[in-house]
């Protein structure tokens, strides 16, 4: 059986495909990938189908043991990628052999000085607090480029047995990829048969989000823009926004000028979608992500495009983002070009 | 049909007083969710009416599967839509639609699936049966009557994978939510807050009034049939003894 082994899964690792579809109207999530392009690019990189499962690792500090002969992408956030221990490049096919040992490492540390500034190595006797793990910095990140997801796709595709039709691991629920949980230490995962024809040529620029600390995000008004203020709404489509701590699979908050709901936030509960940008009575966005509630009973002021959800799957805390509104059919030739693009720079 | 003569002007009488006895039913809003998304929009209210217009359109198009649409979901008073745009265009998609909605009466009768849930009230099993009848200044059993008698509608399925929200809790049980939430209500629960009741599909940290606890599996990832209930169902409670909750149990 050919498969690959998790030896340090870092923050967050799981089992993703594209999404779990035919089951939002009994409360499942589509989860899935947070960066689809990513995904599905890696897939198709080494030879797989575009739906097949792979790792979505979080940050820094995954490594993998292959257990048998393979090819492999690494795509997503860009740098950080190695195969043993030699920093390999991102969006391209490598070949692996038995024993090779794939991670994406943290940046080399920081001198001594800035350290201590961060908070390593307190001297005793200073305040409690200081003894708590800094909050991860945007420098702990890979230097210099943004996004915080990188996508370890494997030729044959992670083979975990599928639960309602997809790979996707739900974390809440408890159920999909290995197991229903995020990916441990020792867990092995049964890879499928060879497709055996990856690419030899790394991903067209064409088809690498453009990622960013500070993306401009585009995103057509609606459901409830009508419930939004017209000044609320010039806000939000003019100012900054900043992505706070509370960033997950779930979703991500933002912080930034209140928009003003003069009727409430409240509306009769209906559907949700991933890329949908909730506003709570506090006036701040919520932009749904992949794991997110199937209903929701707040005004949602826009919905984020489809050709712009990786960008939104790779932000972090301290990202600052900007809406701009543009409309279905505008979007819709961005959305085709890039289905197009797909099928034809891949072949 | 010749409008001149007489018999056609006749015709025409009972045609056209035909359509003014049939009640129009307003066309639903389409409402754009992203450019892969869409909100068919039946009101702004939460009635049994409406809920059943959802239904009807959710009804027709799982089961004529139009290329293109990725998924469903069925809410108290819209309907969300999840499609490809490189299948099924935006506009061909308003015009599924308006084929199958306002024009008249609804197509297709709503088939009323009605699920019968047996639930073992009070006791161990429905810590707060009790609290909430003292509160009411009922007996007990005259609360197992009540929440057992009406013919619950599910609007929609929401919030956890197989959480079923019910309409038509009787008046006389509304009752406030726990003052300090439990850490843990164990699945299978049946609970009462404020206007709600409901079915605890997983176990979860949670406020309501729990009065009862179903031995059915609401929700199994692994079964055939993972859920239990969907949005449209019809259910009614039905108290059980212990033995029965042995009998009953799919756990």
């Amino acid at each position: 059986m050919r498969s690959i082994r998790i030896v340090e899964p870092g923050p967050l690792a799981t089992v993703q495909d594209r999404g779990r579809y035919g089951y939002r109207s009994w409360g499942v999530p589509l989860s899935g990938a947070m960066d689809l392009q990513a995904l599905r690019v890696g897939n198709l990189l080494v030879g797989n189908s575009e739906d097949a499962a792979a790792i979505e690792i979080t940050l820094a500090g995954f490594r993998a043991e292959f257990l048998c002969d393979a090819h492999f992408a690494l795509t997503g956030a860009l740098g950080g990628g190695r195969l043993n221990g030699v920093p390999i490049k991102s969006w391209q096919a490598h070949r692996a052999g038995k024993g090779d040992i794939v991670s994406v490492d943290n940046p080399p540390p920081y001198p001594a000085a800035e350290r201590g500034a961060r908070g390593y190595g307190r001297a005793i006797g200073e305040r409690p607090e200081d003894f708590d793990p800094p909050p991860l910095l945007r420098e702990d990140f890979f230097p210099g480029g943004a996004g915080i997801r990188i996508y370890l796709a494997v030729s044959g595709g992670i083979e975990t047995p599928p639960v309602m039709g997809s790979r996707s691991t739900y974390l809440r629920g408890g159920f999909g990829g290995h197991e229903g949980r995020a990916l441990r230490a020792k867990d092995e995962l049964a890879l499928g048969a060879s497709p055996g024809s990856s690419k030899t040529f790394p991903a067209p620029a064409e088809l690498v989000p453009n990622y960013s600390h500070a993306p401009t995000l585009r995103v057509i008004p609606g459901p409830q823009d009508d419930r939004v203020s017209e000044e609320g709404k010039t806000l939000f489509f003019s100012r900054v926004y900043e992505i706070t701590n509370r960033v997950d699979r779930m979703g991500l908050s933002l912080s930034g000028p209140v928009l003003d709901l003069p009727s409430g936030a409240d509306i009769i509960s209906d559907g949700t979608c991933p890329g949908a940008v909730q506003v709570h009575g506090n006036g701040q966005p919520t932009i749904l992500g992949a794991d997110s509630q199937t209903t929701g009973g707040y005004v949602k002021i826009a919905c984020v495009i489809s050709a712009d959800l990786p960008l939104v799957g790779q932000l972090m805390p301290g990202d600052r983002v900007r809406f701009s509104k543009i409309d279905l059919w505008e979007a819709r030739g961005i959305y085709l070009q890039n289905e197009y693009r797909i099928k034809t720079l891949l072949r | 049909m010749d409008l001149n003569c007489r018999c056609g002007r006749r015709a025409a009488n009972v045609f056209i007083s035909r359509l003014e006895a049939e009640p129009m039913e307003a066309p639903p809003k389409i409402l754009l969710c992203g450019d892969t998304g869409i909100s068919v929009e039946f009101g702004d209210a939460i009635n049994p009416e409406i809920n059943a217009r959802v239904r009807n359109l959710f009804s027709t198009l799982k089961a004529e599967r139009p290329p293109g649409i990725l998924d469903l979901n069925p809410t108290y008073r819209s309907l969300f839509i999840q499609y490809d745009p490189a299948v099924c265009s935006f506009e061909r998609l308003s015009q599924i639609i308006e084929e199958h909605t306002g024009k008249g009466p609804e197509t297709g009768t709503e088939a009323a699936v009605v699920k019968e849930v047996p639930v073992r009230y009070g006791g161990e099993h429905g810590p707060d049966l009790e609290e909430v009848a003292s509160f009411h200044g009922l007996s007990a059993g005259e609360v197992v009557r009540l929440h057992s008698a009406p013919l619950y509608r599910v609007y929609m399925i929401g919030f956890t994978p197989g959480f079923a929200y019910l309409g038509g809790l009787d008046e006389r049980l509304h009752t406030p939510r726990k003052g300090e939430p439990r850490k843990i209500v164990p699945a299978g629960s049946v609970g009462i807050a404020d206007r709600q009741t409901g079915i605890y599909p997983i176990d979860s940290p949670g406020g309501w009034q729990l009065i009862g606890m179903t031995p059915l599996k609401l929700f199994d990832p692994d079964r055939e049939m993972p859920f239990l209930l969907e949005a449209g169902d019809f259910v009614r409670f039905t108290a059980i003894t212990g033995d029965d909750f042995e009998k009953y149990s799919h756990r």
